[in-house]
């Protein structure tokens, strides 16, 4: 550990950091626009300058390692200028456009200019004019603001993994640019917005929208997939304006998702903004008590056993437990979670846990994904995979069909079940790698659980795992990669029934389940509910609610608080950012309003009290943002397995929950990615 | 006022390239120098043959399959190229005359130069000439002061130019002739013209050395 001086603190740093590093551990704020912690250093900007003892000239911080003995001063009149001098370059091509500029306000170059630099130019000469590039429905350009600093071509390169972006010519000709006037094609480039320090790259669907400055930030926790990325919602009003990542090293670390990012214009269109009953084949508006009177009505002689309730992938547990308590009382145990058919076992929770933790990629030496497509199903974890990719020594196999790059390589190992038999049985030599890898780690998709043999290709993933000796005291690398955001706190509150959702469809066929509770749930065909009555609670006008006899509008995930369990099994909670439209209402309060009526009352009157309960169901709720591999044992069901190759249930990454699908800029992503994508297939 | 993008939509669209056995032959010689997998060290090379095979620029159909050779996205190729001014990514003239107008050439009399060349190929810099021949560019020094003023024609110096040797010269490759390159007046490589000035004798006439 070397020891070095700066501004006089004597300071013990790690080895291998670099001088900016150390200044920041001694509590002095070194300016940079280039370097970034997660990004490969390019030290281009030359805005970390610093002096260094016995050098003869100012080094660049970021750049230069720590070494036993060095003395650094970072308030000399020499840094000062060095500063100086390096700003009044960086402004002479940078136009004065702060006034139109959407990083007005939280811009690095705005806030450095105002610390570090002259209050006036020596530069009368012509700015450089550069003409702006195309990069999509997500990422608005102003290039002539741009300094180069290359972090949206390293952020591209190294953590998206798409080669598009780069530097061409040269001197003041230097662009950065896809060159051929592509689209980004890579479903976390909302982030090269965050990353780039001046206004260059802002978000096009928020352009002219708002001021930081005018914001109310909360934080939450996102839905669109099941990692439970933190986020900061950003809000006017009642109205959403952005979405940010939060950093949270052990899930997004400090990216999220263009869907999490972009998808919130949905949260203002298809809104169901009051109760709705349908009379003569129409749905009419009516008010809550009358809503509740036509259930009350409906439900007053019918027995608990016809009854039936499907829980949505968006939905917060409190609403869950509500419902589940709320059915309990009508006498009904069928409450299911998994609206896609996924044969998902709920007997032990290592069953469904994403055990190893996504920080657990980071230490994983072998990793099979079978029946997942990571990039769209979790494009963050794909990310980590990739970042675990290219710090070396690490096979990756792959079952399933994925018809795209991962942004890694991968072995293709196979498509069906029988590869999984192949490798199982050691006809692949991947076995090998699993067996002798440390860490060896299996990701088990939807892909592979979403079919009729899904639980026999649980109990045969299972094997595999104990086999490959991947679940020990000290590692888990049984991994189940959810798509639903909802999926693993429904399964902590036992929301299965035996059938699953096809004997819930049965049983409507039948006719011996008259009832059907849809919690938010529109992912599955509404046909399947047969002459059902059907009382829709959600936030959308979406399938479920074009089925519904009763519309009953709830909140979406940025108006209402609420505990979500993510696919490691982390229990989070998520602020209010907002008040749901019109006389929509939080969807706890909905269940126990409704209960009241029914005659039913749930015995708690406040949102603390149903988490008191929700912690007496199940005890996990009660840590906060703390991941651990679940309980093991013996799950799935050992049979026959099917010859249908695994295949990822998200068609089309843009539009996958109510939300996503009422949202504009996820059409305009899906519409260029499927121009793109005839564009391949012509060529 | 600067205002140069590297997008490629004024310039005639080449559907396919690829290199020539002979090319690629070289090309796999250039790999070899390099390690396994750092293959893309090879880039720089791989797009002057490619250049020369396209006719002296590089059509964007060229550049992509260099990046597949070389297993490169193609966007790092496209930085290369529009870094080094050795590339082109247009179109020229067979011959591109690089006139040096830097302060020895210039002091030498490098603006005659320039003229002829203009009057020559009646073209302004940085256009082709009606015939398809030449193309002309300001440079900037070549590194042959000692011999100001000099164009370079594509790989050669000519040099020790006044405006009539240069008009000859141009007038020689308009005829299809390759002209000997080097100094275009008496005069060996940078040595004194008209022949040796000093050191013609042995000093104090000493012994010559065994």
């Amino acid at each position: 550990m070397p020891k070095m001086k700066i501004d006089g603190i004597e300071i013990e740093v790690p080895a291998g950091i670099s001088v900016l590093q150390a200044c920041e551990m001694a509590g002095i704020e070194i300016p940079r626009f280039c370097y970034h912690e997660r990004l490969s250093i390019a030290g281009n900007c030359r805005m970390c300058l610093v002096e260094q003892e016995k050098a003869p000239k100012p080094i660049a911080s970021c750049a230069m390692p720590v070494m036993e003995g060095m003395v650094i001063h970072t308030n000399t009149p020499m840094v000062k200028k060095a500063r100086n001098g390096v700003m009044e370059f960086l402004l002479i091509n940078h136009p004065l456009d702060c006034p139109i500029c959407d990083q007005g306000g939280e811009c690095d170059l705005q806030d450095q200019a105002m610390a570090y630099g002259y209050d006036r130019s020596r530069f009368h000469e012509n700015k450089r004019a550069v003409p702006d590039k195309e990069l999509g429905p997500l990422v608005k350009t102003s290039m002539n603001r741009c300094i180069q600093c290359t972090r949206c071509v390293r952020f591209a390169t190294e953590v998206a993994g798409i080669e598009d972006l780069g530097a061409t010519g040269r001197g003041e000709q230097m662009e950065i640019t896809t060159y051929v006037q592509r689209t980004l094609t890579s479903e976390l480039s909302g982030n090269i917005v965050d990353l780039c320090p001046v206004g260059a790259l802002t978000s096009k669907p928020y352009a002219f929208n708002a001021r930081p400055w005018e914001l109310r930030k909360t934080q939450s926790i996102d839905v669109m997939d099941a990692l439970g990325s933190n986020i900061r919602i950003d809000t006017r009003g009642r109205e959403v304006m952005r979405v940010l990542p939060r950093i949270n090293e052990d899930i997004n670390e400090e990216w999220i998702a263009d869907k999490t990012r972009h998808a919130i214009d949905g949260l203002k269109r298809q809104r169901l903004d009051r109760p709705y009953v349908r009379r003569n084949g129409k749905l009419q508006p009516v008010d809550w008590t009358e809503a509740f009177d036509v259930i009350a009505t409906r439900l007053k002689d019918v027995a608990g056993a016809k009854i039936a309730a499907i829980v949505g992938d968006q939905c917060d547990a409190e609403a869950m437990l509500a419902l589940k308590d709320l059915m309990a009382a009508l006498g009904s145990s069928a409450v299911e979670c998994r609206q896609d058919g996924a044969q998902l076992d709920a007997s032990v929770r290592g069953a469904y846990l994403f055990n190893a933790g996504i920080a657990g990629i980071d230490r994983a030496d072998a990793i099979l994904l079978v029946g997942a497509n990571p990039r769209w199903e979790a494009p963050v974890l794909n990310a980590r995979i990739r970042k675990r990719y290219l710090a070396g020594k690490v096979r990756i196999g792959l079952i399933g069909e994925v018809p795209m790059d991962l942004t890694y390589p991968v072995e293709r190992l196979g498509h069906g079940p029988s590869a999984l038999d192949d490798v199982a049985e050691g006809r692949l030599a991947f076995l090998d790698a699993l067996k002798g890898a440390k860490n060896p780690m299996i990701i088990l998709g939807q892909g592979a659980l979403c079919r009729p043999d899904g639980a026999a290709v649980l109990a045969r993933t299972r094997v595999l795992a104990e086999s490959v000796n991947a679940v020990r005291d000290d590692w888990n690398g049984f991994c189940v990669l959810h798509t639903a955001a909802a999926r693993v706190a429904a399964l902590d509150l036992g929301l299965v029934t035996p059938g699953g959702i096809e004997g819930v469809f049965a049983g409507c066929e039948k006719g011996d389940i008259e009832v059907v509770y849809l919690l938010a749930a529109d992912e599955f065909d509404m046909k399947r509910l047969g002459k059902a009555f059907v009382i829709y609670q959600g936030h959308h006008g979406d399938a479920g609610a074009h089925r519904a006899d009763v519309v009953l509008p709830g909140a979406a995930y940025a108006e209402k608080p609420g505990i979500y369990a993510n696919t490691e099994g982390r229990i989070q909670l998520a602020r209010r950012a907002g008040f749901p439209p019109g006389e929509a209402r939080e969807d706890w309060a909905i269940l126990r309003a409704l209960s009241a009526v029914l005659g039913k009352k749930l015995p708690y009157d406040s949102l603390d009290q149903l988490r008191q309960r929700l912690v007496q169901a199940n005890p996990v709720f009660a840590a906060l943002d703390r991941q651990e591999a679940g309980a093991w044992g013996t799950f799935g069901t050992p049979g026959a397995m099917g010859d249908a190759p695994f295949r990822s249930p998200i068609a089309n990454y843009y539009m996958t929950c109510p939300i996503s699908r009422a949202s504009q800029t996820m059409a305009a992503c899906t519409a260029v990615r499927q121009a793109q994508q005839q564009a391949l297939a012509a060529e | 006022m600067a205002m140069i993008t590297a997008d490629p939509q004024d310039v005639p669209r080449v559907e396919s390239f690829s290199f020539t056995p002979e090319n690629m032959e070289k090309v796999r010689a250039l790999i070899a120098r390099y390690p396994a997998d750092r293959q893309a060290s090879a880039v720089i090379g791989c797009l002057d043959l490619a250049q020369r095979q396209a006719g002296g620029w590089l059509p964007r159909a060229a550049m992509d399959h260099v990046a597949s050779l070389l297993d490169m996205a193609p966007i790092r190729v496209y930085e290369v190229a529009t870094f080094y001014t050795m590339f082109h990514l247009k179109p020229r003239g067979r011959y591109l005359l690089q006139v040096c107008t830097t302060t020895p050439c210039w002091l030498r009399g490098s603006d005659a130069v320039m003229k002829t060349c203009r009057e020559v190929t009646g073209v302004a810099p940085g256009e082709i000439s009606a015939d398809g021949l030449f193309t002309t560019v300001e440079v900037e020094c070549l590194g042959a002061c000692v011999n100001a003023p000099v164009i370079q024609v594509n790989d050669d110096f000519y040099e020790d130019l006044d405006e009539d040797s240069t008009r000859r010269l141009l007038e020689a490759l308009r005829r299809g002739e390759m002209p000997k390159a080097g100094p275009q007046i008496d005069r060996q490589s940078s040595a004194p013209v008209g022949g040796p000035t000093t050191l013609t004798t042995i000093p104090g006439g000493a012994a010559p050395r065994e």
